[in-house]
């Protein structure tokens, strides 16, 4: 079974072999740009039916069932209405803040896809401080947040984006925390050397317990960054409306609302990367025989697997959870998050240096 | 969009930072065409004023011109949630100035109705207050139970919402053959999937955190903004006329009045759940026990009430609602006035929501439960 990395191998020498180096890197450029425009739509409507699937599921109904088998292109048909939906804009809006914000949430959300591992040796952009990278990325998208409430002229729009202000710069933070302790363990900042450090092992289990609380310090802090309930004020729809995309309507809404689940998927991407191997398939100490079998298992599977449970944990939240008030929201992470991830960070330095971890 | 009232102008006046945000009348927190007029200092509340009147169909007004028999079927409309207790307050009144004495068999299925429509009611309340906190999921269990509840109605009344099924002088027809056995199913029902409320909502951590030591209305407070219902027990006002002024055969029934003097968003959230075991008590009681004979006193075809004035008054699922007619002797009456509980319940809005935050606005209305068209009827 051909790999992605075999796949892209054999295609860049192709190209080496009938085009000069700058040609070569032009297309590559191109089919790179085109692949991530794609993904982000793709994964758009997967998300999209996969939500309201699970939804569903909680909810003991049926959820989309018309359009396609078992409604499973019913997002496809969404997209369509919301691509030829007028997009209207307020009278009293900042009509140039006001077009540009869903851009930047979606150029926000692209960026963050370049250094994701996809499979093994897969990868758009392996910087060498990827997590870093990400990192600095993800806090951008709160100028989006900021910028389509602002221009607006609504006042939902606008405490929506400043609860989302708040929110985003807040838990950016206890996110980085838990990144950084990942980051101390495997002693790198590149991705691809971070899941190179986790073939013998998930950093969730080598890591002892501190490893476990950053991980759950971890979603819960991206749960908050990417306004998923129980997170959601920056759009508590049961107080503002909508929040900060109130005004929008048509595919400028339909953008928010893409980049929203495109950064779900990264976010967890990124965690299945550090805690859970990516696509480090499962081994178990000495069992010989089992490591080998998952041996077998593609590497993308390994990692879209991961990725899509830790999707589905974070849907399973949006579900079962009410929603936090601002000060309760501010207090968790300010009194409760912070100082463990703090504490955490130090025990598992010192865990690094004395080599306690397995 | 609000130039004009008191409010608008005072605000201009204070300090600066102040946001007025009108929520309403077309907005997913109010469940239904309430406006309130917010004036917000950052997130904090400092004041609410409601807005009324944008779903006033003038029923009093209505009823001056309908018969004794025909008004009844308006009072569905009100406080659409509690149709049959609306009903069932109109015939009471109706029969008080008749004088009729109705059979016992209809006493015992108008309290049955009566219950069950207590039950679907709270169903409802539970699950919407949920959506209001942000939790979607809760709001398809609740619609569950209400469902069958509604499906026993449809058979019986011929109608899911607005049953018009009591008449002065008893009930308008005998139940469905179906009845009692479809009811019990129900108890079955409710009994095994009761638990998953207090998993899903009561116990989870987020929701007592927004529910706990907000919304604070004191018992003081209650009585004199005129509270009834689930809101005033919450507080620990005994205000249950099942048990104040007991009116059909609730004074042989089992049951207890749910106090709770918590005063905050979480003891009336609790009032109601409890209240919901409460009446499938009442409903255990009585199913098997409904006795034989006529479902509808005799009555004459035209009524006429004597001169004079009636007042009755019955527990709804929101609290006290009060029948006062005014007779000439006609067969119209000549004035009706309803007191309705969410008119009184929402006036503590409020005083409860200052200096709390926007989300805990919505939270503290929906322990209220309002129904708009109850308020403005």
């Amino acid at each position: 079974m051909p790999s992605f990395y075999e796949i892209a191998d054999q295609l860049h020498s192709w190209l080496n072999a009938n085009f000069n180096p700058t040609w070569v890197l032009i297309i590559e450029m191109v089919l790179a740009g085109v692949a991530v425009i794609g993904l982000f739509a793709v994964l758009g409507l997967v998300l999209v039916i996969m939500e309201r699937k699970v939804s569903a599921w909680m909810q003991i109904r049926l959820g989309p069932n018309r359009v396609g088998p078992k409604g499973m292109l019913q997002s496809l048909a969404d997209t369509v209405k919301l691509i030829v939906k007028e997009g209207m804009t307020p009278s009293g809006a900042d009509k140039f803040l006001f077009n540009l914000a869903p851009y930047i949430a979606m150029i926000v959300a692209m960026l963050l896809l370049a250094p994701i591992a996809f499979a093994g040796n897969f990868q758009l952009w392996d910087i060498n401080v990827g997590v870093l990278y990400v990192s600095a990325i993800s806090s951008l998208s709160v100028i989006s947040v900021l910028m389509a409430g602002w221009a607006s002229n609504n006042k939902c729009s606008l405490l929506g984006a400043m609860r989302s202000g708040a929110q985003i710069v807040s838990y950016e933070l206890t996110a980085g925390l838990s990144v950084l302790a990942i980051v101390v363990l495997a002693g790198d900042l590149k991705i691809s050397a971070i899941v190179a450090s986790q073939s013998d092992g998930w950093w969730i289990f080598k890591g002892h317990i501190p490893a476990i609380i950053a991980f759950v310090t971890f979603i819960i802090a991206v749960t908050a960054e990417t306004n998923r309930a129980p997170f959601d004020l920056a759009e508590a729809e049961s107080e503002l409306t909508a929040g900060f995309h109130t005004e929008y309507s048509g595919m400028k809404f339909a953008l928010f609302f893409l980049a929203e689940y495109v950064n779900v998927f990264i976010v967890c991407a990124l965690g299945a990367t550090l805690f859970l191997g990516g696509p480090m398939p499962l081994h178990i100490g000495n069992w010989e025989g089992f490591n080998h079998a998952m041996d077998y298992v593609p590497s993308s599977l390994w990692f879209f697997g991961k990725t899509f449970f830790l999707i589905f944990l974070i849907m399973w939240f949006r579900w079962t959870f009410p929603r936090l008030r601002i000060d309760q929201l501010l207090n968790l992470e300010w009194k409760y998050l912070l100082p463990i991830s703090m504490i955490n960070l130090l025990i598992v330095t010192a865990m690094a240096i004395l080599k306690w971890h397995f | 969009m609000y130039r004009e009232t008191d409010i608008i102008q005072s605000a201009d006046q204070s300090p600066e930072g102040y946001m007025i945000i009108n929520v309403g009348p077309q907005h997913p927190a109010t469940h239904g065409v309430l406006h309130l007029v917010i004036t917000l200092n950052g997130e904090t509340i400092k004041k609410v004023e409601p807005h009324l009147g944008y779903i006033h169909r003038s029923i009093e007004k209505m009823c001056e011109s309908l018969s004794y028999r025909q008004f009844i079927y308006v009072t569905s409309r009100m406080d659409y949630l509690s149709a049959h207790i609306n009903n069932h307050a109109c015939a009471l009144c109706v029969e008080k100035g008749l004088q009729v004495e109705i059979p016992e068999r209809a006493k015992v299925i108008r309290v049955l109705m009566d219950e069950l429509t207590r039950i679907a009611s709270h169903e409802l309340w539970w699950g919407a207050m949920a959506m209001d906190l942000g939790a979607f999921t809760p709001f398809f269990h609740a619609f569950r139970e209400r469902e069958t509840i509604n499906d026993i109605m449809e058979e019986t009344c011929g109608a899911r919402l607005t049953m018009n099924y009591m008449v002065p002088g008893g009930v308008m027809h005998d139940i469905h053959p179906n009845f009692q056995r479809r009811v019990k199913e129900f108890i079955q029902l409710y009994k095994s999937k009761i638990h998953e409320y207090d998993e899903l909502v009561t116990g989870n951590i987020i929701f007592q955190n927004r529910m706990k030591g907000v919304g604070i209305l004191s018992a003081e407070d209650a009585i004199s903004y005129g509270c009834t219902g689930p809101v005033a027990r919450g507080s620990g006002v005994s205000s249950d006329i099942r048990k104040v002024q007991p009116y059909e055969i609730y004074d042989k029934l089992q049951f207890d009045e749910v106090l709770e003097t918590g005063c905050d968003s979480f003891a009336r959230y609790l009032i109601r759940i409890k209240e919901m075991n409460q009446s499938i008590r009442i409903v255990e009681q009585l199913i098997d026990n409904i006795p034989e004979g006529d479902f509808q006193a005799k009555t004459k075809a035209v009524l006429k009430l004597p001169k004079g004035e009636f007042y009755t008054r019955v527990e709804t699922a929101r609290g006290e609602l009060g029948v006062y007619i005014v007779s000439e002797g006609g067969t119209t009456p000549y004035r009706i006035k309803f007191r309705s509980p969410g008119f009184s319940n929402l006036s503590v809005l409020d005083k409860i929501a200052r200096g709390g935050k926007i989300g805990d606005l919505i939270a503290m209305m929906g322990t209220l439960d309002l129904v708009i068209p109850d308020i403005d009827r």
